[in-house]
């Protein structure tokens, strides 16, 4: 656990978006459909098998909807399991936005999948996507993304924005 | 001072509020230990905490713990948490 070096390493989030993992404007009916789609992308992208959109859901019926982290925006997880095959995030922006039940941030127009192999690969990541979801207008910009491409040149001008 | 962050797996929402927390405690200027838990062990780990922070969708689940709780409902927003953490430590 502790030390370990970089074998997994701290990805960045446009390495963990890699692929086929982003969504514009996809209709849901629900927040089951939303999610679904979330884990779909992942499982496009090569981090996930099916199953684990499956324990995406299983979470939110268990616990509820505490993964809306903030107005408009669900963080869709699980945790590791043999279903994850590498740490991945997904970005669904959705046409029109669901209720998940969440008394304050409801409507969902934003749902990040976050599929991890442990609980330390993926905190660089997650750090930046906290940090880029923050500003209004770099929220703004990228729900008005007309394309995947658009996404992950907002999230990589960021990225590279900060390294400097 | 110990500082425990509770979410439902122990990886997303709860490192999220370590993250947010380590920023505020910063601005604050007060030192302390942040460790993140699950919903399922935090109950254990309660007792050698000071101080909850955690959604309100989670606190009820914690049931009955000696620690403030802390509950938050905007995970990136870090004005949330600075006034939030500020007022729970007065």
């Amino acid at each position: 656990m502790a030390g370990g070096g970089s074998a997994q390493g701290q990805a960045a989030l446009s390495e963990l978006i890699a692929g086929d993992s982003i969504r514009i404007g996809e209709h849901a009916r629900d927040w089951r459909a939303a999610v679904r789609v979330c884990g779909e992308a992942l499982v496009a992208s090569g981090a996930t098998d099916p199953a684990y959109t499956d324990e995406m859901i299983a979470t939110v019926e268990q616990l509820g909807p505490y993964i809306v982290i903030a107005p408009g925006i669900a963080l869709a997880h699980s945790r590791p399991s043999p279903a994850v095959h590498r740490a991945g995030v997904s970005l669904v922006t959705l046409a029109t936005p669901v209720e998940f039940g969440h008394r304050q941030n409801d409507p969902v127009t934003l749902v990040v999948g976050l599929a991890a192999l442990d609980d330390e690969g993926h905190v660089t990541a997650l750090a930046t996507l906290a940090e880029f979801l923050a500003d209004e207008g770099r929220r703004t910009a990228l729900l008005a993304a007309p394309n995947p491409e658009a996404v992950r040149r907002l999230i990589a001008d960021y990225e590279g924005g900060r390294a400097t | 001072m110990k500082i425990l962050a509770v979410c439902g797996m122990g990886l997303g929402t709860g490192l999220l509020l370590r993250m947010q927390a380590e920023k505020a405690l910063r601005e604050l200027g007060i030192q302390a230990d942040l460790e993140v838990a699950d919903i399922g062990t935090a109950r254990a780990l309660a007792s050698s905490a000071d101080l909850i922070l955690t959604s309100q969708e989670l606190a009820p689940q914690l049931g009955k713990v000696t620690p403030k709780i802390v509950t938050i409902s905007n995970f990136i927003d870090l004005r949330e948490m600075v006034d939030k953490l500020r007022a729970a430590m007065e």
